[in-house]
């Protein structure tokens, strides 16, 4: 097992001669079978088929080689590299700011093409070698051209950005934006008043 | 630092509540009086009528309770934000008239922070992901670099109050005295069939509305047991809410969950967390009632903790902060060697 996450669990395996990963969606004992399976089935469903039109916007993501919803498992490329969540505090402010406009297109590219990845953390970014930015766990996306869902994942970033980067949060979220903008031209003004509408209906913010 | 004793007012809701802790963490008493609406939910204007009217009972029930007199107390500390600006306003005036009178030092305490720690101190949990869910509150938040972080909160309505909507569109309220969270957990419990509801967790984020106008339609439909919708509707939120303390507890890494807050009190979200907490090798504490909903003695808990830090605040500064985030609070007295 390389990871245990939230919802599933990471294996590193070799499959046909390839180095593969096998997410396999647990069951959760502490909610209903009924739910439990439905949730599991959908989103093993759902991951890959998102995944392929995350590549079609011109987003890496990983190559997908077979999935097995009785199980709910994804088998899928191992991205070589490291999680940009390890990385990013201790890049030069410059390379920092150069990889977080690069994960603004990205986000741009998700958000053109009408995908919403739905957990935008630096965990779920792989750096590989060649410097190529890798999406992964598609696992809550969803397809959306609307400025509320563009809004919230957005959001999210920047919540990812201001608990695990802090000291950067300011500096990250800003180069993704400029990124993001150079993908969503005039678009970007929206969604950002739309991230400031969210950060305010918060039940609890100071500054309104 | 001497001995001493602090005592704490909470009122950002529907409790007046007052509490009084040693220095060492010693709760002497917490005793409250809770405003009970003839129909529907909080007023706030009524509910700060009831906190004022009741303030000097509550106070003096704390003195005679613990025995402790008023010139023995070394501070004064009330909630100062998040919450109802007219309940809140009315335990600050009772606080900053003490602290007057008595010459005390005043310190103003962020509600959130007052759930975690008196959470912590009861459990002596010392790092936990914690869920905080109440009727105004859906926050999970856990310690990182000065700060209790939000790692996820609800986009719209806290699920307290979802719950709480729900049931009185059910009818649910007819027993009068029992929380209506109370009602649907006995209906929910006699529910054998799962009804599909919108299920929405974005991220770290819940969002509840959909999911509540959803059951209120199913409801309407008639076609249901109401048992199989309390089942179904508790379900899901639960789910919900477990699912975001699993993701907060496996990106954080920490060893141990604390629930808390008035749904805290349910036992089937109880036994949902028990598990997932025990999946990740965690511990998990849940609260006694007494301190899980609004009440002083978490107000004075911090209260001390702040004082030993030195964060008082001069009378004329102390405005009530009606929309004071957890995260926007510094939490020095939580010693970063001893959390990851």
């Amino acid at each position: 097992m390389i990871k245990k996450g939230a919802e599933a669990s990471l294996y590193l395996e070799t499959w046909h001669g390839r180095k593969v990963v096998l997410k396999k969606r647990l069951v959760k004992k502490y909610r209903v079978p009924e739910l439990d399976r439905e949730i599991r089935i959908q989103r093993t469903r759902h991951e890959p088929s998102i995944i392929h039109k995350a590549k079609e916007a011109g987003v890496p993501t990983p190559i997908i080689y077979m999935i097995d919803l009785a199980s709910s498992m994804i088998v899928m490329e191992f991205v070589e590299g490291k999680r940009l969540k390890e990385v990013l505090d201790h890049l030069p402010s410059e390379e920092r700011r150069r990889l977080c406009r690069y994960v603004g297109i990205l986000v741009g590219r998700l958000h053109k093409s009408g995908i919403i990845h739905g957990d935008l953390t630096t965990s779920n970014m792989i750096l590989t070698p060649e410097g190529r930015i890798v999406f992964i766990d598609f696992g809550l996306s969803e397809q959306s051209f609307e400025l509320e869902n563009r809004g919230v994942d957005l959001h999210l970033m920047k919540r990812a950005l201001l608990s695990t980067h802090f000291k950067h949060a300011e500096e990250c979220f800003e180069s993704i934006i400029n990124g993001y903008m150079e993908v969503m031209g005039e678009e970007t003004e929206e969604v950002l008043n739309k991230v400031k509408e969210i950060e305010k209906r918060g039940r609890y913010v100071s500054k309104r | 630092m001497k001995d001493g004793y602090c005592l704490g007012i909470e009122s950002t809701a529907d409790d007046f509540g007052v509490g009084i802790v040693s220095f060492e963490g010693e709760v002497l008493v917490n005793v409250n009086d809770t405003y009970t609406p003839e129909k529907g939910g909080i007023h706030p204007r009524e509910a700060a009528r009831h906190h004022a009217r009741v303030a000097g009972k509550v106070l003096a029930e704390a003195f005679r309770k613990s025995g402790i007199k008023p010139k023995e107390l070394s501070v004064i500390a009330f909630s100062q934000g998040p919450g109802l600006g007219p309940c809140l306003r009315t335990g600050a005036t009772a606080a900053r008239a003490l602290a007057s009178y008595l010459d005390l030092p005043l310190i103003g305490v962020n509600h959130c922070v007052a759930h975690i720690e008196i959470g912590k101190l009861i459990n002596k949990a010392e790092d936990p992901v914690t869920l905080y869910v109440s009727g105004g509150n859906t926050i999970v938040a856990a310690f990182e670099a000065r700060r209790y972080r939000v790692f996820g909160e609800t986009l719209d309505i806290a699920a307290g109050n979802c719950i709480d909507v729900f049931a009185r569109e059910a009818g649910l309220e007819s027993d009068r005295g029992l929380p209506l969270g109370r009602i649907v957990e006995e209906r929910a419990a006699k529910g054998e069939n799962f009804i599909h509801l919108p299920y929405t967790v974005k991220g770290m984020d819940l969002s509840f509305s959909g999911l509540l106008t959803a059951a209120i339609t199913l409801l309407k439909k008639g076609k249901y047991r109401i048992e199989d919708i309390c089942f179904s509707f508790q379900e899901t939120i639960f789910s919900m809410l477990t699912e975001v303390t699993e993701r907060a507890l496996a990106h954080t890494e920490k060893k141990e969950v604390l629930l808390t807050g008035g749904v805290g009190s349910n036992n089937r979200l109880k036994e949902m967390l028990r598990i997932m907490a025990e999946e990740h090798d965690a511990t998990f504490h849940s609260v006694p009632k007494e301190y899980a909903l609004d009440n002083g003695a978490m107000i004075a808990w911090v209260g001390v903790l702040s004082y030993k830090h030195g964060l008082t605040v001069p009378v004329e500064k102390s405005f009530v902060k009606l929309k004071w985030r957890l995260d926007e609070v510094e939490v020095p007295w939580v010693d970063e060697k001893d959390v990851d």
